[in-house]
């Protein structure tokens, strides 16, 4: 894990569901394949009606068209985030697009527990509420042992919950790793 | 100190006297569960990270069940349903219901209970989030990631965080017009889509306990709406009679301590619920049918884990029995097994198939996830544009079932029928 996460925002609203995260059409693809896995980059963040997308103005596309990486690094989110179904293609499609973090004021657990376990991102909880503070496209760094988000545009700091439970599995890297330290799996 | 049912499920699989909320813990795994989704990623991590040649921990443990994208011309969908064939074959897996043969079964959740592979006591995983289904039959069951089930699939162990349990009991049998999915979805609305994040959702009181064991599983289908982790539901006769008429195998059920302590307790009286809605786009937009008569709909639903199985189509079939939809209506049976119920149920000397054209239904030739979660665009029953549909199923967040600009309510079965007859949102009791 990086001590330092710096990117551009990408604000959503509460309850940001997985089947927005990535529709269920999509979950076609193979995730092994190197160049049928860019398809979710391409698609992250595509079942968010339009009105919600990138807060506050709205309409603000995560992905250009024709591409699969996004110009946003770190996004910002309410609360619930990753809500419904237990696909792993959501935090997965994220990670494709090239998300390096998640601030939400909380999350649906099994998302969560993808997110961690499957060493995509590292779920970070606000202690206040950051939709409505923070602008889509604002300069933002996470300083994780500070345990702080700053918001270089507007100047501002925030304060992170600490990980918990889950830093030792984010520390190892995911659930394997994790596992081959508790001796479950030969290394 | 005492343990609830879940606490005592997951200390006893992680050879532990007790097991505290809050607790992290190794757990042992009774059944591993994924389908054409979620399989071919979590086969592509296990290979990843056990080598080519590994073999599942034990063969008799993994269920695969495709059931998500079958009756669609994708052409990923199929090659997806090739790699679990060719897992399958390599690892000479016992419980595989293959498409396409006498085997095949549909919707997951459905086919698990139907297959014995169901069982008080022990601890379910499952690639879907609505493997919670399963704690009807007084288990821990709980959906996870691909990465989590392909560890599951090498070394047959979880790490788990033990949940605190909240505790809703329901006093006094079902009035005639209401139905599991009227209560789960009342107490959706009342504690909201995250009111039970990271905890088990335990249902008892003799209004659940005079349930059909059908009707358990759609009170537990739904936690994972609230947020929850697991829902769950003491074992009595009707649980064990169910599962003793589908497997031979021995299970040992879990009951609360009398001093097992809850998070909290909540009390309804089931006369005082009404047929109950929830409104676009959330589970928790919750609402009453009569509030929210003459909304106009295209579409009604009948179908998926939630609302898709024989007791549901029997209960819809009593409403539809001698009218017309107006809505244009959809029935999608779970599973095979409840698709052969529709051709031989009868009610009044009809079969449930024949009072559903007769009414002017469309009916699946196949059983399976259809459209309740959208899928490939040739998907039977899946919304395409602004379409507003009353559904049986679970989730009604934009674009679940098709187009995110469609608009979804989720009701009863009852409900979702004298809806379809209307064309607006209707309460049952005008026609029960």
């Amino acid at each position: 894990m990086q001590d330092i996460i710096k990117g551009a925002a990408y604000v959503l609203g509460d309850n940001i569901d997985t089947d927005q995260i990535i529709p269920a059409k999509h979950l076609v693809y193979s995730l092994s394949d190197p160049e049928e896995r860019k398809l979710y980059g391409k698609y992250a963040l595509s079942g968010v009606p339009d009105a919600a997308a990138g807060l506050p103005q709205g309409n603000v596309r995560f992905v250009p068209e024709n591409d699969h990486r996004s110009p946003f690094q770190i996004i910002i989110g309410g609360k619930n985030f990753g809500c419904g179904s237990s696909r792993e293609h959501a935090p997965e499609a994220m990670q494709i697009a090239g998300i390096q973090a998640v601030v939400a004021e909380s999350y649906a657990r099994i998302f969560y527990r993808n997110s961690v376990d499957g060493g995509f991102f590292v779920p970070f909880e606000a202690t206040q509420r950051l939709v409505g503070e923070v602008t889509t496209g604002d300069d933002l760094e996470i300083d994780v042992p500070k345990g702080t988000l700053t918001n270089r545009t507007s100047g501002k700091i925030y304060s992170l919950r600490p990980l918990g439970d889950v830093l030792e599995i984010v520390k190892a890297g995911g659930v394997f790793a994790y596992a081959r330290q508790a001796g479950f799996l030969k290394s | 100190m005492g343990m609830t049912m879940t606490e005592k499920v997951l200390a006893r699989h992680a050879g532990r006297k007790s097991a505290v909320p809050g607790d992290n813990i190794w757990v042992d795994v009774d059944i591993l569960m994924t389908h054409d989704v979620c399989g071919p990623g979590t086969i592509g991590i296990f290979r990843k990270q056990f080598g080519p040649a590994a073999k599942v921990w034990d063969r008799e443990k993994v269920v695969i069940i495709p059931d998500h994208y079958i009756f669609t011309n994708d052409q990923h969908a199929h090659r997806n349903i090739d790699v679990l064939r060719t897992f399958v074959k390599e690892q000479d897996l016992p419980y595989y219901y293959d498409v396409g043969t006498d085997k095949y079964k549909g919707v997951c959740h459905i086919a698990l209970p139907e297959e014995g592979h169901t069982r008080p006591g022990e601890v379910l995983f499952g690639t879907d989030s609505h493997t919670c289904t399963a704690g009807a039959f007084g288990e821990f069951a709980t959906g996870i990631g691909n990465t989590d089930a392909a560890l599951i699939m090498g070394i047959g162990k979880l790490w788990v965080k033990v949940p605190e349990t909240m505790r809703f009991e329901f006093e006094g049998p079902l009035p005639p017009y209401l139905m599991a999915k009227d209560l789960i979805l009342h107490i959706i609305g009342d504690i909201g889509v995250d009111g039970a994040t990271y905890r088990a959702m335990e249902f008892a009181g003799d209004g659940v306990m005079s349930l059909s064991i059908e009707e358990r599983m759609t009170l537990c289908n739904m936690v994972i709406e609230a947020g929850g982790k697991n829902g769950i539901i003491p074992t009595d006769a009707v649980t064990e009679q169910f599962v003793k008429s589908k497997t031979a195998k021995p299970y040992q059920p879990v009951a609360d301590d009398p001093d097992a302590r809850f998070h909290s307790v909540r009390r309804y009286k089931t006369a005082d619920i009404q047929p109950t809605v929830a409104k676009p786009h959330s589970p928790d937009n919750r609402g009453t049918a009569r509030e929210c008569k003459g909304t106009k709909l295209d579409r009604a639903y009948i179908g998926s884990c939630t609302g898709g199985k024989l007791n549901d189509f029997v209960a819809a079939a009593k409403i539809l029995k001698g009218h017309q939809v107006l809505a244009d209506t959809y029935i999608v049976p779970a599973t095979t097994e409840v698709a052969k119920g529709l051709a031989t149920t009868k009610l009044d000397g009809q079969t449930l198939a024949e009072i559903f054209q007769n009414a002017g239904a469309k009916i699946s030739q196949g059983a399976s996830c259809a459209a309740c979660l959208g899928g490939p665009s040739d998907t039977f029953g899946r919304l395409n544009k602004s379409e507003v549909c009353i559904s049986t199923t679970n989730r009604n967040f934009p674009g679940r079932m098709g187009s995110k600009t469609a608009k979804v309510y989720l009701a009863s079965p009852y409900t979702v029928a004298a809806s379809a007859i209307r064309g607006e949102i209707t309460d049952p009791r005008e026609f029960l």
